[in-house]
């Protein structure tokens, strides 16, 4: 498989996430759909990695996926905290900073 | 076929049946359930690209640990476990119109680059070749992760903590 299979996948899952992030009501929802779209950037990394033999976006990767897994817990304590506040999660109803 | 084809053939018809059912399941549950399917998938496809370390820290920090984080601030926030939790969706045509450009322009774009389908060589433990390079060339920007993190783990606990 060539290069380009691991960047068309990679491609087609960054949409599908980012579908889930502008349709989805529930702000867990959103979170899961950013999780997938920082999932896919990672395929890319390490696909464009193996294929110029070159070691560094195995490495960016590695600093990727902590950076991801401390965005997540920080963004599911600010949901904690939203709905400790507010008594719901829908994103519609947060809409504190509307003009 | 080659077994490399065809793994990667089965693997991203798992990952894209399960980050469409992650995106588009009403039980939020569910949905959790199939990005942990999600995120075994691309460990996979990880082994497929040689990347065996990559394949391991991303099986333990996001299917074990996101995951389960997820599941918590559903429980929490939801309150009630085994309950139908459905969450709706909204303008799912305009997303999907909006979604589709994209990855057409993504792939067209991908299509048209001058791109190679020859693996060039690497060194055989790819492992000790990150450790080596995280350790040497990239030992700044490790330290800053190591306070980013510290920090990001404050502020989640700061937010969290119990209301007094």
């Amino acid at each position: 498989m060539g290069l380009q299979a691991y960047l068309t996948l990679a491609a087609i899952v960054f949409c599908i996430g980012f579908f889930g992030v502008i349709t989805r009501r529930n702000t867990i929802g959103i979170l899961l759909g950013i999780e997938l779209m920082l999932n896919s950037v990672n395929i890319n990394l390490v696909a464009f990695s193996r294929f110029s033999g070159d070691i560094t976006g195995m490495v960016f990767t590695v600093f990727t996926i902590c950076i991801t897994v401390t965005e997540a817990a920080l963004g599911l304590a600010i949901v904690i905290l939203l709905f400790r506040v507010r008594r719901t999660v829908t994103a519609d109803q947060l809409d504190l900073l509307k003009g | 076929m080659t077994g490399e084809a065809l793994g990667f053939y089965c693997l991203s018809a798992v990952l894209v049946g399960s980050a469409l059912a992650v995106v588009l399941t009403k039980n939020l549950f569910h949905a959790v359930l199939w990005l942990a399917l999600a995120l075994t998938g691309t460990a996979g496809i990880f082994l497929l690209l040689d990347a065996e370390f990559l394949a391991a820290v991303q099986l333990l920090l996001y299917a074990g640990g996101i995951v389960t984080i997820v599941v918590f601030a559903i429980v929490v926030t939801e309150r009630l476990v085994g309950e139908r939790i459905s969450q709706t969706s909204r303008r799912i045509a305009g997303g999907a119109a909006v979604s589709l450009v994209l990855a057409a322009l993504i792939v067209s774009a991908v299509m048209q680059g001058p791109l190679t389908s020859v693996r060039s060589p690497m060194a055989l433990d790819l492992t000790r070749e990150i450790g080596d390079t995280v350790l040497t060339r990239f030992v700044l920007p490790f330290e800053l992760l190591a306070l980013l993190m510290l920090a990001g783990l404050m502020g989640a606990i700061y937010f969290a903590r119990p209301e007094d």
